[in-house]
């Protein structure tokens, strides 16, 4: 092998929204390993919710992540009612559904837009983000707010879903489709994308449960798996919807999961409107008492993949533990199998190309030494570091 | 009207930097760019230098692992330079305020000269922020 080059990228790029920092080291064009480092983001979530209570707890986990701002709480939820065994009214579960899938095409037409523009191709970026406006406006009918929806409360839904809206809904859904048809028609037909994307990062099957990567990105490697059909929650299970799996595994491939994805978000949709129709109006919320003590586990399908949520209650009006795993968590890791191998132009989408989001990823471990097994810094510790960095900050900003 | 405001009748070049938030802020940001808000018609872009900009905007919360980053990316930018905080984030801690990791509001950090408070703020209230600034007397 020759000399390496250190191609540095981040922690601030013009092509990174978050601060994470890639290390790619280069043999001429050809990338030989990477390294990354994250951290920058890390708010100390999981903390922060133990110190809420649990209905608090919905708008911290909510701002997890603003893209999947359904996903963490539609987890949560899921966990919290499997302590206090509570069955929530069809009603609320199909606008759960629906509050979900909407945020599936507003996520995926944000990462064809912004795939799109990794490569360059600003003219996708433009027309994706375009036609996300009005699922987004649609967000603020039925919500009250683009983002962050704060929909989802214990035992149900905060906000009905009026006749009105419905039809309005069903009516930006019917433009949603004919926009994604010309999308469709403008990724699959492209003679440009097919050569630029076609055979570059590729994960097979075997990558896929190597890493136990999950989501659109497994999907797209011929791995079968996803938790609304495997462990059906909310209204999944009493609509007719398929699972598109392809088993290319390189970018195209996700990129083609995911925009088929969207016709059956469509049709998701289009589904639970109808079957809303017969639940009475207003009933959307199951009185819950209280949250006994134990242990609860939930899951949800974000448009990245599986967020798992574990819960744990003492019978307190707030969570003792809470730990979230979310999608990117599994598949950032791919990186080493998808950009190693590769040329330098190509790691730019094939990162992009499982849709990273690093503000999700941002969970803390704990460090045990391989050789020896012993714990490399213990809680006590960590507390005393962190009081004596933020002492360290307040000398330097002077508060 | 102050010196920096009369610097920047034209054309402001934006940087964004996210110091530590979740994403929301820096999407309504991005779609101010595109077709619907299309904030390129004042000639406003977001340029991939520090050191080619005249606003910086400041998303999430400033961390113990970004702060040192911030101050630096501060330091490169020309002056004068005009400091926007977007979201609740950046203005005050918002929901991560208690968190451990919160190094404190933008404001101890670098000086900042306006402040977009929502979670997150609406494309429109961005642009009222900028537009509010300007017309400062
Ligand atoms: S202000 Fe709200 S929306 Fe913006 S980054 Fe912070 S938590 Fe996210």
């Amino acid at each position: 092998m020759g000399k390496k080059t250190v191609v540095p990228i981040g922690p601030y790029h013009p092509l990174l929204e978050e601060p994470e920092f890639f290390k790619l080291y280069c043999d001429g064009e050809t990338v030989v390993d990477m390294e990354w480092e994250t951290g920058y983001n890390h708010r100390g979530i999981e903390k922060i919710c133990e110190s809420k209570t649990f209905e608090q707890v919905f708008y911290v986990v909510e701002r997890i992540c603003g893209i999947c701002s359904t996903s963490h709480p539609f987890a949560y939820a899921n966990a919290v009612e499997s302590i206090a065994k509570v069955e929530i009214p069809v009603r609320a579960k199909l606008i759960r559904s629906i509050v979900g899938e909407l945020e599936r095409i507003h996520s995926h037409l944000l990462w064809v837009g912004l795939a799109g523009h990794f490569l360059g191709y600003n003219t996708v970026f433009m027309w994706a983000w375009k036609y996300r406006e009005p699922v987004l406006d649609m967000f603020e009918i039925i919500t009250g707010n683009r983002n962050s929806y704060a929909m989802f409360t214990i035992g149900g839904v905060r906000r009905d879903i009026s006749a009105e809206q419905a039809t309005q809904l069903l009516k930006v859904l019917d433009d949603v489709k004919i926009k994604t048809d010309l999308l469709v028609g403008a990724v699959m037909d492209d003679p440009v994308l097919h050569a630029r994307l076609k055979g570059v990062g590729i994960l097979t099957a075997k990558d896929i449960h190597d890493f136990g990567a999950v989501g659109p990105t497994a999907r797209a490697s011929g791995v079968d798996i996803d938790v609304r059909r495997d462990d059906p929650y909310a209204a999944y299970d009493m609509i007719k919807w398929k699972v598109i799996t392809t088993p290319e595994g390189d970018v195209f491939a996700k990129a083609k999961v995911r925009l088929l994805e969207m016709y059956e978000s469509i049709s998701i949709i289009q589904q639970c409107l109808e079957l809303l129709k017969k639940e009475k109006v207003g009933d959307i919320k199951a009185k819950v008492k209280e949250i006994p003590a134990g242990i609860g586990i939930g899951h949800a399908e974000a448009p990245r993949g599986e967020v798992f949520h574990f819960v744990k209650s003492d019978g307190s009006n707030s969570p003792v533990r809470h730990k979230i795993r979310a999608p990117s968590y599994t598949c950032i890791p791919t990186f080493r199998r998808s950009c190693i191998g590769g040329t330098i132009s190509d790691a730019a989408i094939a990162t992009a190309a499982v849709d990273p989001c690093y503000c999700c990823t941002e969970r803390m471990t704990q460090v045990y030494d391989h050789r020896t097994g012993k714990r490399l810094m213990n809680a006590e510790e960590l507390i005393k570091l962190s009081q004596q960095k933020t002492e360290e900050i307040r000398k330097k900003i002077k508060v | 009207m102050g010196f920096k405001e009369k610097c920047f009748k034209k054309s402001l070049w934006v940087f964004h930097l996210s110091a530590g938030s979740c994403n929301n802020c820096d999407i309504e940001i991005l779609d101010l760019l595109t077709p619907k808000y299309d904030v390129e018609r004042f000639g406003m872009k977001l340029v991939g230098s520090i050191r080619h900009a005249d606003v910086l905007l400041v998303t999430g919360i400033v961390t113990k692992k970004t702060l040192p980053r911030v101050l630096e990316v501060y330091n490169q930018a020309p002056k004068p330079i005009v400091v926007i905080a977007i979201g609740a984030c950046p203005c005050t801690g918002g929901i991560f305020a208690s968190g451990y990791n919160f190094a404190g509001p933008l404001d101890k950090v670098i000086p900042v000269d306006a402040y977009v408070p929502g979670c997150p703020p609406k494309p429109e209230a961005m642009l009222a922020g900028v537009v509010k600034l300007l017309n400062k007397k």
